[in-house]
């Protein structure tokens, strides 16, 4: 539907029109062919039905958008529409001006209208295109305050997905499960607990940095990584492998924070730990046609006992990119048989480029 | 205090992470009158310690790979003053306050410890909770069971309940019917039936619960009675009233 139809503001619109009808007015009585009274009679209902066809402009402009066509195209659509239109209105005024001349007061107006018809074809000429470019106008600010309002959303969302992941990075049960560690070692052996307790804090601090970042370095995501490793290298011992296949290429790659320690985190928590000899973790980043790609693989019993808060932890990656990169990001989940694999695609982009 | 051979305490310490056995390892080692029967890495080898050694204390871990704590509960039943040990869990920490047993919070404290022991040292010979009552509270609310456990000698079998066909009610037991095989649970029919998925399973006679996906057809059978052949072709009885469960389903589905 029309935006002015939509809207109620049909009258206004046609307000608009009276200093149009008034100069039609003053345009066909100049020469002295047709009086005031003779050129209002004829104008002014002119004009009115002229307003509510030009409302059709709106529909030829919607479907020529102006980003999508050529100049030349616009030019000769919206002219052809324009000369047409302004043809078939000019016809409207004969029939009117043929049936008023009939009356006894009109009488010969016929006959005097007709030196200033060519008037009435040029301003509806001017009319339409005029009314063209002000659906263009109109159809434009409609497409920025749209724009507008969906950024707006995005970037709502974005917040909110990274406030989550950030809250949810610090995982009670690992950090639980850690101090029992550290306990545990301070009487087996007090320099490791120490270790684990640097461990530990490293892991913490780098969490809070990072989280508070918009981009950072895969590498950086990588040392993270090392330490959230060496930790639970600590609580699993022999049953947690490691397996890494890193690219130097990717290193460089900027990521939002927090993306890749969830990954695994998840792979241990769901994968490893459910398995009573445990199994390895692979890791593998390759940048390729400036597409940063990741995979995590790992061992996994189909059987084990759920366990709660399953898969949050890539729910929550999932709605960051998602955030970021809208659908240019990817992330893909493959569970056959014994073996669970998480896929991550997204742009490589590069400190130099940004 | 002494004590004689026959009054020590027989410990199992049950966690799959060696560093958090080692905690209660050492712990217990202030507690001359407790011995450490053994100690095992999973629920499995828990089930089998039980059995061998007839332990009066057990210390579980609740997440563990293959068989939960509450499985390894479920299978070797209440007799045994059992002390939960968990990083963190508020459903299962909910159970053990309705049925006071007690519980442990990773990182592990002395006193609470201390305190845990002396509590279900009390606790002996005193009638528990049953296993099932204990483990239906700790599911979490508007969930049903997604696999069972069962238990034959120390070997234990784990069903997954969509591959259940049909259970059946055998005095105490109930028998599980999956895979072709049948297994022995015990476990009232009501109580398998109040942990299962009403949308999936149907109690079609005071005997039968069935899977509504191995329902082949329905054909009548005596004056009240009819018969529901299973895709594999066992017939089992539905009863008047479970007949008008089982059509409520099946419409519903249409």
């Amino acid at each position: 539907m029309h935006p002015l139809l939509a809207r109620n503001r049909l009258g206004l619109y046609l307000l608009g029109w009276l200093p149009l009808a008034a100069i039609l007015v003053l345009l066909m009585s100049t020469g002295g062919a047709l009086s005031w009274l003779e050129s209002s009679v004829i104008a002014i209902p002119l004009c009115v039905v002229y307003a509510f066809i030009c409302l059709s402009a709106w529909y030829t402009a919607k479907s020529a958008p102006i980003r999508r066509e050529t100049a030349l195209r616009l030019i000769g659509v919206h002219s052809l529409a324009a000369a047409l239109v302004s043809y078939f209105w000019m016809g409207i005024g004969w029939v009117l001006v043929a049936s008023l001349s009939k009356t006894s007061a009109f009488q010969g107006l016929d006959r005097r209208f007709s030196p200033q018809a060519p008037i009435l074809f040029g301003a509806g000429y001017l009319l339409y295109s005029l009314s063209v470019a002000s659906q263009y106008v109109i159809l434009s600010l409609e497409a920025s305050r749209e724009a507008e309002a969906r950024a707006l959303e995005t970037s709502i969302q974005a917040r909110d997905a990274e406030l989550k992941a950030l809250k949810a990075q610090i995982n009670p049960h690992f950090l639980f499960n850690s101090l029992n560690s550290i306990s545990a070692l301070t009487s087996i052996d007090p320099s490791r607990a120490r270790d684990m307790c640097v461990l530990l804090g490293d892991f913490l601090r780098l969490t809070l940095g990072l989280g508070e970042k918009a981009s950072v370095r895969f590498s950086e995501e990588l040392e993270l990584l090392q330490k959230y490793m060496a930790i639970e290298k600590v609580r699993f011992g022999d049953r947690l492998k490691m397996q890494q296949t890193i690219q130097e290429d990717s290193k460089t790659c900027l990521l939002p924070p927090l993306l890749l320690q969830p990954l695994v985190e998840n792979a241990v928590k769901h994968g490893i730990a459910g398995l009573p000899e445990g199994g390895e973790i692979r890791l593998a980043a390759e940048r390729q046609n400036g597409r940063l790609a990741i995979v995590v693989e790992n061992s996994w019993d189909p059987e084990a006992p759920p366990r709660r808060s399953g898969g949050m932890g890539l729910k929550n990656v999932q709605r960051r990119l998602e955030a970021r990169y809208g659908k240019d990001a990817s992330l893909m989940v493959n569970a056959e048989g014994e073996l669970f694999q998480v896929s991550l695609s997204l742009p490589a982009e590069s400190e130099e480029k940004t | 205090m002494s004590h004689s051979p026959e009054n020590r305490w027989r410990a199992l310490i049950v966690d799959d992470e060696e560093l958090a056995r080692h905690v209660i390892r050492e712990f217990l080692q202030s507690h001359s009158e407790i011995e450490v029967a053994a100690e095992c890495a999973n629920g499995m080898e828990a089930v089998k310690a039980v059995a061998e050694h007839k332990p009066n204390l057990i210390f579980l871990d609740v997440q563990m790979p293959k068989l939960t704590g509450f499985d390894v509960l479920e299978l070797i039943g209440t007799d045994v003053p059992v002390i939960f040990v968990t990083a963190y869990d508020q459903y299962a920490m909910r159970a053990f306050d309705v049925h006071a047993v007690d519980y442990l919070l990773k990182p592990i404290g002395r006193e609470r410890f201390d305190a845990a022991v002396e509590r279900a040292k009390g606790r002996l010979g005193e009638k528990m909770p049953s296993a099932h009552e204990l483990s239906a509270a700790a599911r979490p609310p508007q969930q049903f069971v997604e696999r069972l456990v069962v238990k034959d000698g120390t070997k234990v079998t784990l069903i997954p309940v969509v591959k259940l066909d049909y259970a059946e009610a055998q005095d105490d037991y109930v028998a599980l019917a999956s895979l072709g095989k049948k297994h022995l649970k015990q476990q009232t029919i009501a109580g398998l039936e109040a942990g299962l998925n009403p949308d999936s399973f149907v109690r079609i006679h005071r005997s039968y619960i069935v899977n509504l996906e191995r329902v082949a057809r329905i054909e009548p059978y005596g004056k009240d009675t009819r018969l529901a052949i299973l895709t594999d072709g066992t017939r089992l009885p539905v009863s008047r009233a479970g007949y008008a469960r089982l059509k409520a389903l099946l419409d519903e589905r249409k």
